[in-house]
């Protein structure tokens, strides 16, 4: 059927239904649609993006002439106004970005000129008083270990737990252990801190001094606290990041192509040949997008981590150690919420959110542009 | 050859490839395991140290008027109608601007600037709540001398919101299939009430699924509301002013006097206290038991949705 045709096959049906569709002709005839179009399909999705046009072709037929053309405008009328607000809401959203870092950028500003340390590479934190002395190194740290082991941590579980419910479980048990590792996620997060600090933390006072006798690693090198360490957030950590590390490679683990699976099945190899040779070379990068998007959540969580952690003084040397007490970017300014007094304070605080903004913005950037990677393959 | 393939099918698979088999196998179910300790226990721990808190009559109709760490009693309904409120408003706030958004990404968006606003979508959903705070006291508080309140918390946990919702209702239009908008298209029916009347009707219990989830989310948040509003024991019910309660903000308040374990009691005697503990755990299973229900809603509403996966 040439294009030129295919209008005139069209036309007749939107003027025989014409009164029946003004009302919900629509929701009628929607459930059975492509009954008559079915060899148009082709050109149908083609106007797709232009439905108006559908109308203005149908038009010409004389019959209706007069009637139509108001109908036809309004449609354009209300076509515009919808896609204007659908466009609008979705810049929206790019504007909203481009104004966090905006307004975190201009009231970190004054204070970060009136500092009188660098602020990227100093340890200091001293926002009281008349003299500015802050910088992030401490913080930077702290942020980033307690995220590294937490992720270090969670992956090779969410993994096997996500080979689990798809490759070992039978469908009913999958579907229950889905929603349950699902239900760890809802799970509010001030409610991890109180249980991760008064429960979980004294049990796992034991495991510090064991991990201690291997202190030649920087990072169990100091006795610091019992409770209250960054080993102990970065655990907490892990079970918050848990859900949304198995969501990602559960959802690649299922997409493996069945003809890679039934090949290495057919070469004889056993369940876990299987998985090494199908499944988890073609899960691998969204495996690590998974990873990325848990690092990201684990680097912003604030409640969790401010309610374990013991904030701990300024003037110490600086220690590797994972049993220390400490902040993160989000702890510090949850700390110090409620003395936001004067703006130059705040700004440091603000300036420590800018950063941390920073970091999750490109960590997650990362994540996604390993996933579409993956996609266009 | 028919010998060589019955000896490569029936050869007994070498031990050790046997032995890394099960060991796999071991490792997974254990992975599984593993991650069901840190479920059970909270839970366990929520319920059994909560319960004796919210099985008192005054738990549910009361407030902490008046009330220290030195006395038992009260309830939480100060921080049942904060949080009530904020989450309320802050959902008519995201549900409408969501939708449009995932409108434009499904049925608008070509090109350049739908990518740009897939890309900022993802990045809002990974946004810290904290982050969140912050931009919205610098803007309302910072910038136009606003003081904190209860509407502040709503703003800041629209971000948080609106990028659950955007996915979902993402997905659910997708799933609605296209022979419905051409038959829609083919019997004239304009583009945007096509969309009003047919799709969105269409995936209207998955979208609906998308926003409980999101409550859920935003219910137990608990970063916008030290910065935006503090915590007030008296029941505040106006969202404009004032500090206000909330079930989050009512753990915090618990946990910063759980140090005060001892007091003076009526004869002057020195006494332990649990008081604070109490109502902490106990805030900690009213917080709980709402954003679970929330979610088993929303399960249930996935489960009734016509358009399955």
């Amino acid at each position: 059927m040439s294009p030129a045709d295919e209008p005139r096959v069209l036309a007749p049906r939107p003027s025989a239904g014409s009164s029946a569709f003004q009302e919900n002709g629509a929701r009628v005839l929607a459930p059975r649609p492509t009954a008559g179009a079915s060899d148009s399909v082709a050109e149908l999705t083609e106007l797709d993006s232009q439905p108006v046009h559908l109308t203005e072709v149908a038009a010409p037929p004389k019959p209706i002439g007069a009637g139509l053309g108001g109908v036809h405008q309004r449609h354009r009328l209300g076509d515009r106004v919808f896609a204007g607000l659908a466009t609008g809401a979705g810049i929206l959203t790019i504007i909203l970005i481009a104004l966090i870092g905006l307004f975190l950028l201009a009231k970190a500003w004054p204070s970060i000129r009136d500092n009188q340390v660098n602020f990227l590479i100093s340890r200091a934190w001293t926002v009281t008083g008349n003299e500015l002395r802050f910088g992030v190194v401490d913080l930077l740290y702290t942020t980033v270990i307690a995220s590294l082991v937490a992720m270090a941590l969670a992956v090779p579980v969410a993994v096997g737990i996500a080979l689990f419910i798809t490759q070992y479980a039978p469908r009913s048990l999958a579907k229950l252990v889905g929603y349950l590792v699902d239900l760890l996620a809802a799970i509010p997060s001030i409610i991890f801190g109180i249980w991760g600090i008064y429960v979980l933390a004294p049990h796992l006072t034991g495991v510090q001094h064991l991990l201690y006798h291997v202190r030649f690693i920087p990072l169990f090198k100091d006795k610091g606290f019992d409770t209250g360490t960054v080993f102990n957030a970065a655990l907490v950590l892990a079970i918050m990041i848990l859900p949304i590390v198995t969501a990602v490679s559960r959802d690649v683990f299922e997409r493996t192509p069945t003809e890679r699976v039934e090949a290495a099945w057919a070469l004889g190899a056993t369940r876990w040949e299987m998985i090494r040779l199908a499944v988890l070379p073609h899960g691998r990068a969204g495996v690590v997008s998974g990873a990325m998007l848990g690092l990201g959540r684990a680097l912003g969580e604030t409640i969790a981590v401010t309610l374990i952690l013991s904030t701990v003084g300024q003037g110490n040397a600086f220690s590797w150690s994972i049993f220390n007490g400490g902040a993160t970017f989000a702890s510090k300014i949850a700390n110090a919420a409620a003395e936001f007094n004067n703006p130059k304070q705040t700004g440091a605080y603000i300036a420590a959110g800018l950063v941390l903004f920073v970091l999750t913005f490109l960590v997650n950037a990362a994540a996604r542009t390993i996933v579409s990677r993956d996609k266009l393959k | 050859m028919s010998i060589a393939i019955q000896t490569g099918l029936h050869a007994p698979v070498a031990r050790s490839r046997k032995i890394k088999n099960s060991a796999a196998t071991v490792f997974v179910t254990g992975c599984f395991l593993l991650a069901m300790i840190p479920l059970v226990w909270l839970t366990w721990t929520v319920v059994s140290k909560g319960l004796h808190a919210i099985t008192h009559a005054s738990w549910w109709t009361g407030d902490q008027r008046g009330i220290s760490y030195r006395d038992g009693g009260g309830g939480m309904l100060h921080a049942f109608v904060g949080t009530v409120e904020q989450v309320a408003v802050s959902t008519l706030l995201s549900v409408p601007l969501a939708i449009f958004v995932a409108i434009y990404l499904v049925e608008y968006g070509r090109g350049r600037l739908a990518r740009a606003t897939s890309f900022m979508v993802d990045i809002l959903s990974g946004l810290p709540s904290i982050v969140a705070a912050l931009f919205v006291y610098a803007v309302f508080v910072t910038t136009f001398g606003g003081q904190r309140a209860g509407i502040l918390v709503s703003l800041a946990l629209v971000m948080l919101m609106v990028p659950i919702v955007v996915r979902t209702t993402e997905e659910m239009l997708k799933l609605v299939p296209d022979e419905l908008r051409e038959a829609a298209y083919a019997l004239g029916v304009p583009k945007w009430r096509t969309i009003l009347r047919v799709v969105l009707p269409t995936a209207f219990t998955g979208i609906v699924t998308g926003i409980v989830l999101g409550i859920a989310r935003i219910a137990g948040e608990t970063a916008p509301l030290l910065i935006l509003v503090g915590y007030s024991r008296n029941l505040n019910s106006n969202l404009l002013s004032g500090y206000q309660g909330s079930l989050p903000g009512m753990i915090y308040d618990q946990v910063t006097n759980l140090g005060n374990t001892t007091g003076l009691d009526a004869n002057g005697h020195r006494v332990q206290l649990h008081y604070a503990a109490d109502r902490m755990w106990g805030t900690a299973l009213t917080l709980i038991v709402i954003v679970m229900a929330l979610n088993l809603i929303a399960r249930l509403l996935a489960r009734a949705s016509k358009l399955s996966r």
